[in-house]
């Protein structure tokens, strides 16, 4: 189990340039598997453009309480990249003007920006039509100062994303450390006291599912029925939807994969499971995520690799919706990591599973 | 041409074997992927069938197939390893129900 994030560990993966190397090398780069780019121009679905906004995706830091194994982040606790009050302040005017449906907070641990409740208060004056905070949980239980979020998200009406994934400790705690299960079942609890996830209630409670190892999800239905039945009858938690999300090969994943020695099996499950039907509905599409110094991306996923949009409207200060849309999304072979089975998103698959193995 | 007779990437090529007869390859493919769709057993229950049965026909290719397909389902390993008892179960059970036929040879001999 990891305790440094690969930043502090100085490690030559913490380099995005060397990431992106590795994707673009080895069964990439001698053919024995299509680029990305290759694979959607098949179908002619090459270049990728950005159609209307929908979805902001606003990272407000690499700080974490854990410092999980499969964190396309690098997140953990030695991370000092927070979003200041100022850069709030810019999107703030930028949530504004956009015409986004749905503001999506994430980090790192988003709770533990020092301006994180500040934040909440004037984004949701905006009156956004869904908005998301991306919780690992175990924030919650972490220090006292955390314990009353469920009545702070309550109050503000936000929708709380929560990672799980597995419904038993051995699994949990291998990939997110010893203690997080028992932590995170104890703050599924409170967020259910308070009215979170229950049968009906417009206080939405959702779970992302991501595989603890080299393999890709199973199919959401089924994992999400495992998820309630085994949830319920252990713990007595409820929630509403499991999203399963597949680990693209980047930051800490790609680095278990390679120590590992499952690179290039992981890529080529990527490549075989890839659905061109899940091409038009990926979230980059109309989503726009910002990174906790204001720069813009087309996802978190690029934002992790310093691959910014492909736009003169480069960060929040100079946002110009208009300039965005229609952009070209900036693409490697991460992507097939979106675009595998049933497609995957921070919403979870893209569109139903195909019945059956493949 | 290679010195063992198995080869993990060989896996990847299952597909391939309809290149060589399409008709009987596709009628099989389409068989096999519906005998895993949810039925009256669910998908996962398959799964872990398709695991024992792997262990028990001693199918190097299956083992890995489902062995990533019961992870991919959230399937635990203490509920694949007690899979594997059952298979494991059944075929030691299959050796020894043949001492009955012992025991009656060794009467009718020299009872």
């Amino acid at each position: 189990m990891a305790t440094k994030s690969l930043h502090k560990l100085g490690s030559d993966l913490a380099q995005s340039n060397k990431q992106l190397k590795i994707l673009s090398n080895g069964i990439f780069k001698n053919g024995e598997l299509p680029t990305f780019k290759n694979k959607i121009s098949e179908s002619g679905q090459f270049p990728l453009r950005a159609k209307k906004l929908e979805i902001l995706q606003i990272n407000v830091g690499y700080m974490c309480n854990q410092v999980c194994d499969h964190c396309h982040v690098d997140a953990g606790p030695d991370r000092k990249e927070i979003m200041t009050r100022d850069t709030m302040k810019q999107c703030l005017e930028l949530i504004k003007k956009s015409e986004a449906h749905t503001l999506d907070l994430t980090g790192g641990a988003p709770e533990m920006n020092p301006d994180f409740r500040w934040f909440v208060e004037e984004a949701a004056k905006v009156g956004i039509k869904d908005f998301i905070v991306r919780s690992n949980l175990t924030i919650i239980r972490a220090n006292k100062k955390y314990y009353n979020l469920p009545d702070f998200f309550k109050k503000h009406n936000i929708h709380v994303v929560s990672s799980m994934p597995h419904w038993t400790k051995g699994k949990t705690d291998k990939q997110r450390g010893s203690g997080v299960f028992d932590k995170s079942i104890k703050a599924l609890q409170d967020l259910n006291a308070v009215g979170y996830g229950m049968p009906g209630s417009h206080l939405k409670l959702d779970l992302v599912y991501n595989p603890s190892g080299a393999f890709l999800p199973g199919n959401q239905a089924a994992m999400e029925k495992d998820f309630k039945k085994a949830l319920l009858e252990d713990f007595n938690i409820q929630f509403h939807n499991l999203f399963a999300i597949t680990n693209l090969p980047i930051a800490r994943f790609l680095d278990y994969l390679i120590a590992s020695d499952n690179y290039e099996d992981y890529m080529y499950s990527l490549v075989e499971a890839y659905n061109p039907a899940a091409v038009s509905n990926l979230m980059c599409k109309n989503t726009l995520s910002i990174s906790w110094d204001g720069y813009l991306f087309d996802c978190d996923f690029n934002q992790m690799l310093e691959l910014p949009v492909n736009s003169k409207s480069k960060h929040v200060s100079e946002f110009n919706q208009e300039l965005l849309e229609g952009r070209n999304i900036v693409i490697s072979q991460h992507c097939y990591g979106c675009t595998a089975g049933a497609g995957s998103s921070c919403q979870g698959n893209l569109i139903p599973a195909k019945a059956g193995i493949s | 041409m290679q010195k063992t007779y198995y080869d993990p990437a060989d896996l990847r090529k299952f597909g391939k074997i309809s290149e060589w007869n399409e008709e009987l390859g596709s009628k099989f493919f389409e068989y096999y992927n519906s005998v895993f769709k949810e039925g009256k057993l669910s998908e996962r229950e398959k799964s872990l069938i398709a695991l024992a049965v792997a262990h028990t026909i001693q199918c190097p290719y299956c083992i890995d197939a489902y062995t990533g397909d019961g992870l991919q389902r959230g399937i635990t390993k203490e509920e694949m390893m007690e899979s594997l008892h059952v298979a494991s179960a059944i075929r030691g059970g299959a050796s020894l129900v043949h001492g009955v036929q012992m025991m009656n040879k060794v009467n009718k001999l020299d009872g």
